[in-house]
């Protein structure tokens, strides 16, 4: 446990330590130092840093103390040195190995823990992603550790802000362990900045845990829209669209017309209108963009899950009692087949 | 090779219909004469486990599918359930009314289990929809020092291995891991079966076999202390508009376009 006496004394002595130029003395005060230090669990692909996940880095920035950067993948130093960019990171922890381009947790859980019971860390963070989410809880079940999933505020190093029952409740959790690990969600952890950083770059350990899980393919929906769970503005079409035709006929061409992403309703995505990455809602993505434009959602709980925190929600519904209008700033009642297209003609002669 | 000895976990959740509500005290969400049923991610599990055996995708059969649940005494509905629909006993650890158990702990339980039962396969749901926090199969895994398979879309037996196909972001991906293994099930991966009358019947007959957290050497004591439950901020529905024309003015107006 950390006394609150004790972490008001590190904060006062970090500002001191960074003044001091040249190496750290971080053994002299390992005990202070270890009162909050953050490892971000950063995601890369094909020797590119994903900055979506730079979200973890934010995060880190709010607990306060030092942060420290993990990648790991074959050919890491492009992804490394990218990284080390990064607003507010003091060093990156890089681990050269193409056994974990994947990110499978089988190998990538003990090769983190490795990392961190040597850099001893405090918190450990990564985005409620994919990848963070079939790692994490691996992490934690190694690390002895209950797993904060989803945070999206920090009140303070022990205490986390998460939502439960798709959204409808907000829980305040304060942790016991030791060590912290968290996914946060990404809508709620902007990017951190990716240049004005200096980061050193170390070698990780590489404990080289052998892997019963081997990565076979992959099939990603190609599109040239912009990515759904980052988007400003976000169009969205459910069951009201009645086939794959009619969505792609309506809502893509209103997508353009705003240089939207494409979501859908989970009804949408099951009856095969829409690819499932696309499914916005408790068990699919949780977007909050500027707009979210909807067409044809009638609004069950599990879809708002995904999209109430938008900053302003428009919906166009042919029912006037959609549950949709609750939540929406700007209703229409109409038929989706007249209105959408004639609101996508009028935004493109503006 | 031995044949599959399948375990899998359900709970009991508040009906994913059902809009839940924040206690006065907003220390809980109520639950009390609130209709509950089982995580509708765990139907998926039992429906993916039965049809394995049905459809006699794995060479070496199934030996067992044995449905497990952690929670209070009402819980055991949910076992009958999971029974109808075709498991063929229960395991059931039994908590005080209210007290919640993390997954850390759920995972601690179910790892004794797959000791004591010889399971080579856990099916379990990606997330319960009351907590969300989608980690009790990646800890088991963990824990065992499994593979895992987790939010699958499509399972298939071959000789090289178990390929299970993931939704990830932005797709699907295949992995192939090797027995024993844990698998965590997404919406797209079957439509869980109705139980039928008689098969409810039949279910009664069935085992649960009942055994405690100390038994088994575990501790269900929490890391996470709940401080506040609250309701998240209301939305405020702004109205509606008349035609394309006054929506396209009122996104200008609210900045969104």
């Amino acid at each position: 446990m950390i006394s609150r006496a004790g972490l008001s004394v590190a904060r006062q002595v970090r500002p001191q330590l960074r003044t001091k130029p040249g190496p750290t003395p971080v053994a002299s005060l390992s005990a202070l130092a270890r009162l909050l230090s953050s490892l971000a669990v950063l995601e890369q692909r094909d020797g590119k840093l994903n900055h979506g996940s730079l979200g973890a880095v934010t995060a880190a920035k709010k607990l306060g103390g030092s942060i420290t950067g993990f990648v790991a993948g074959g050919n890491i130093k492009a992804v490394a040195e990218e990284a080390a960019k990064v607003n507010g990171i003091e060093k990156i922890i890089a681990v050269d190995n193409a056994a974990y381009d994947k990110g499978l947790p089988e190998n990538f859980a003990p090769l983190l823990v490795e990392n961190i019971k040597k850099g001893g860390f405090t918190h450990i963070i990564a985005g409620h992603t994919a990848f963070g989410k079939s790692l994490m809880p691996r992490v934690a079940a190694l690390l002895d550790v209950q797993q904060i999933s989803d945070i999206t505020a920090i009140e303070d190093e022990k205490t986390f802000v998460r939502p439960i029952y798709a959204g409808n409740a907000i829980a305040t959790v304060e942790s016991s362990d030791n060590i912290k690990t968290i996914t946060i969600r990404g809508t709620a952890f902007a990017a951190a900045e990716a240049d004005g950083g200096s980061a050193s770059i170390e070698d990780g350990v590489d404990p080289k845990a052998e892997c019963n899980t081997e990565w076979v393919s992959e099939n990603l929906a190609k599109s040239d829209r912009p990515d759904l769970a980052t988007a400003g503005k976000v169009v969205s079409g459910g069951r009201g669209l009645k086939s794959k035709e009619e969505f792609d006929r309506i809502m893509l061409p209103l997508a353009d017309a705003l240089g939207a992403a494409v979501g859908a309703s989970r009804a949408a995505v099951d009856s095969g209108y829409a690819d499932n990455s696309l499914q916005v809602g408790q068990t699919g993505k949780v977007v909050a963009p500027q707009l979210y434009l909807c067409a044809g959602i009638s609004g069950a709980i599990q879809h708002l899950a995904g999209m109430k925190d938008s900053k302003v929600i428009a919906a166009i519904n042919k029912d006037a009692d959609a549950p949709i209008f609750q939540v929406a700033d700007v209703g229409l009642v109409g038929d989706l087949f007249d209105k959408v297209p004639e609101l996508t003609e009028k935004l493109n002669k503006q | 090779m031995a044949a599959l000895r399948i375990l899998v976990p359900v709970k009991r959740v508040i009906d994913y219909a059902v809009k839940p509500r924040v206690n006065k005290a907003q220390t809980a969400i109520e639950t009390s004469g609130v209709k509950h049923s089982m995580n509708p991610f765990d139907e998926l599990s039992i429906e993916e486990s039965v049809r394995i055996r049905e459809k006699k995708s794995y060479p070496h059969g199934v030996d067992e599918i044995i449905a497990f649940s952690i929670g209070p005494p009402k819980s055991v509905d949910t076992l009958r359930t999971a029974m109808a629909m075709g498991a063929d006993r229960s395991i059931f650890v039994e908590t005080k009314e209210g007290e919640e158990v993390e997954p850390l702990a759920v995972g601690k339980v179910i790892r004794e289990l797959v000791k004591r039962e010889g399971i080579n396969l856990v099916v379990c749901g990606k997330q319960s929809i009351d907590d969300d926090a989608g980690q009790t199969g990646q800890i088991v895994a963990g824990l065992m020092g499994w593979g895992a398979a987790t939010q699958a879309s499509k399972v298939s037996f071959g000789e090289k291995g178990v390929e299970v196909e993931k939704e990830v972001d932005g797709g699907t991906e295949t992995v192939r891991s090797q027995l024993p293994m844990v698998i965590t099930t997404d919406l797209r991966l079957n439509e869980p079966r109705y139980a039928s009358l008689p098969n409810i019947m039949k279910a009664k007959k069935k085992k649960i076999d009942k055994i405690s957290a100390e038994e088994l050497g575990v501790s269900l004591e929490r890391r996470l202390k709940t401080l506040k439950v609250i309701e998240p901020p209301p939305r405020q529905g702004g109205g509606k508009v008349d035609d394309v024309d006054g929506m396209i003015a009122k996104l200008k107006e609210l900045g969104a376009i």
